[in-house]
């Protein structure tokens, strides 16, 4: 199947459409999410949270024996929530930084959790195949009921969103300045953590453990590029998340089901990519180039204003002058006064110049220009 | 005439881990006085203002605004941050920063309006920031950042302001534009409470201090105790010769 043929499938095919709905959800929710753990500078928050869900889909499987998704999500979801709780507590408790308690319980829960895992494997029971899906992630197995709880959850995660909008912004920016207007910050962070929790324990099944915070991450950052406004940036990142969800499904459909959650990663990271290189405000690229068009209009104006100098000291502002007095002003060049004079602010007859009316005029507000386009 | 006493603050203790950074500070605050709060890096006057506030919990002690617990009065009281306290590259505009000191009256939930809006414009207005109002708030230069804080206190329309260096990195034009806007509040009859670093404006714009090294060394009256004597106490040198300059 190539590219065009999943297109035309992906409304007609039960499965295909089902799992490009699924990773277009999720990808969504985890973006939007991610934008405030981006924002808080938790970056390797989802990781730990992600990790810690392991040992919980093991204890399911253990106590329930059956391979149910939605119990072992469930068991994903009680132990990534205790993870996470234990991270805030060590950062409370204990003054370590909030990175060293990241890693630390991120490390601790995945080896546990693999520990488990391999546990579970030597058991003599036919039943005990596939649980290793969970780290890596299996698109395929996705299910209509399992996109249907992606698609509340997400519901739910915009409402509230939205409901608690001016909240979660104010925390984002000043936690101590919010908690003297009154408002309870350990609710609201409470409140975006456990949503955090949902969405990641959420795409366990279809990115898992290892690459699950990429989807967090990824989108978020992609984003933030682009946009100076918080509510703009939530927005993109949503929509990032989503188009990293069904490119990557489209590929790894169409090139031999390639692993669907590597692939949307590496989709996600190819939006941070072009995102950091080509975005006009914060790219790379506008960077570079706007760098050098300041540098050329600097040249341009020094010129200008070291002629004006010169016009000045004579009666009429269009005296011709010789080019070699430019000469001894380092910052000339042929370019420059070339353009000057395509500017219309100079005239060239053979090798003498001289300003016109509207270079002197403009050489004359040179400084105030600047100073009005500081404002 | 006995003046009102704004803030009191009761035996407060407060450490971060096991030394103590305050001790045992009593402190009585008089209505209407624009305060210095003085004292070397690290003698705690970031704390204080943030224990007065709950942002932090302290160790011992208790704190009152106009003889009721904090938490009563906390729409009564503004508070402005170290700008060096939040991330400025935040996705954000100036003018929504300042719409911020709306929030607590707006309580949870709410969304600020058209009457919020006004508020933080006059604000802006007020700290020279108008013409600002859109900017991103990264785009901003120390000192107007430090002006955008300022308005966002002034919105909130308190009868007690904390100011926690607000003239931190600021040239003298909006030193000068900031300390007018100070004792225009105190005209108005508020509370005002900086933190100060610069020694030798203490006299010219406060006629409050109080020295504070983790102990209260002093409190009251500029022209009755802003000495050298308390200075030495304070900093642990002489400050004689700095101060006469
Ligand atoms: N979050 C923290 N965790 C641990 N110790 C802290 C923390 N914040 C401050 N301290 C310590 O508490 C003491 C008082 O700090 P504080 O910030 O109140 O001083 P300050 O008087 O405001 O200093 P500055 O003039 O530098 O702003 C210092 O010794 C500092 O090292
Ligand atoms: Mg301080």
């Amino acid at each position: 199947m190539d590219l065009k043929e999943y297109f035309s499938l992906v409304f007609n095919d039960y499965t295909l459409r089902t799992i490009t709905l699924g990773t277009a959800i999720l990808g969504a929710v985890t973006g939007m999410l991610g934008s405030f753990a981006v924002l808080r500078k938790q970056s390797l928050l989802g990781d730990a949270i992600s990790h810690a869900a392991l040992p919980g889909i093991a204890i399911a499987f253990l106590i329930t024996g059956t391979k149910d998704t939605n119990i072992l999500l469930l068991g994903a979801l009680v132990s990534g929530l205790i993870g996470t709780f234990w991270i805030r507590g060590i950062v409370k408790k204990t003054h370590l930084k909030s990175d060293t308690a990241l890693g630390l319980i991120l490390s601790l829960f995945f080896g546990f959790g693999m520990l488990l895992l391999t546990f579970i494997q030597k058991q003599p029971n036919a039943n005990q195949a596939g649980l290793d899906k969970y780290l890596f992630g299996q698109a395929a197995t996705l299910v209509e009921s399992d996109v249907w709880l992606m698609a509340i959850v997400t519901g739910l995660c915009v409402l509230v969103l939205l409901l608690f909008w001016k909240e979660f912004k104010i925390l984002l920016f000043d936690a101590d300045y919010t908690k003297t207007l009154g408002f309870n910050t350990k609710t609201i962070d409470i409140l975006i953590t456990s949503f955090i929790v949902l969405a990641i324990v959420l795409g366990l099944q279809t990115v898992g453990v290892v690459l699950m915070s990429a989807m967090l991450l990824a989108p978020a950052a992609a984003a933030r590029q682009w946009t100076n406004s918080l509510a703009k940036m939530v927005f993109l990142a949503a929509i990032f998340g989503a188009f990293s969800g069904v490119f990557g499904t489209a590929i790894s459909a169409s090139q031999n089901n390639l692993s669907t959650g590597p692939v949307i990663v590496l989709v996600a990271a190819v939006f941070v990519v072009f995102s950091f290189i080509f975005s006009p405000s914060r790219g790379l690229l506008f960077k570079q180039i706007r760098f050098i068009k300041n540098r050329r209009d600097l040249e341009l104006n020094k010129t200008l204003a070291f002629m004006h100098q010169i016009a000045e000291t004579h009666e009429d502002i269009s005296h011709p002058h010789t080019i070699k007095i430019l000469n001894n002003f380092q910052g000339y060049t042929k370019g420059t006064l070339k353009k000057l004079v395509d500017k219309g602010f100079v005239q060239l007859q053979g090798n003498m110049w001289s300003l016109t009316k509207l270079g002197y005029t403009t050489a004359a507000n040179l400084y105030n220009q600047q100073t009005d386009s500081n404002e | 005439m006995e003046q009102k006493i704004a803030v009191k603050v009761d035996d407060l203790t407060v450490a971060y881990n096991y030394k103590p950074v305050l001790w045992d500070i009593d402190l009585e605050i008089p209505e209407g006085v624009l305060m210095a709060i003085v004292g070397p890096n690290g003698a705690g006057k970031s704390t204080l203002i943030k224990s007065i506030l709950g942002i932090l919990n302290p160790i011992a002690g208790s704190v009152s605004i106009y003889d009721k617990p904090y938490k009563k009065q906390r729409q009564l009281v503004a508070y402005v941050p170290q700008k060096g306290s939040v991330d400025w590259d935040f996705p954000t505009t100036a003018l929504d920063v300042v719409m911020m000191g709306t929030y607590g009256s707006l309580g949870w939930i709410k969304r600020p309006g058209q009457k919020q809006k006004k508020a933080a414009l006059e604000a802006l207005e007020k700290v020279g920031m108008l013409p600002f109002k859109n900017r991103q708030i990264s785009q901003l230069s120390g000192g107007q950042q430090q002006r955008i804080f300022l308005a966002r206190a002034l919105v909130q329309n308190a009868s007690i302001y904390f100011m926690d260096e607000p003239f931190q990195g600021v040239d003298a034009t909006t030193e000068i534009a900031i300390i007018n806007i100070l004792k225009e509040l105190r005209k108005a009859g508020k509370t005002v409470i900086v933190v100060h670093h610069d020694l030798q404006t203490v006299p010219e714009y406060f006629d409050w201090v109080t020295f504070l090294n983790v102990k209260k060394i002093a409190t009251g009256p500029v022209k009755d105790i802003f000495n050298d004597d308390n200075l030495t106490k304070t900093y642990g040198i002489n400050y004689k010769v700095s101060i006469q300059e």
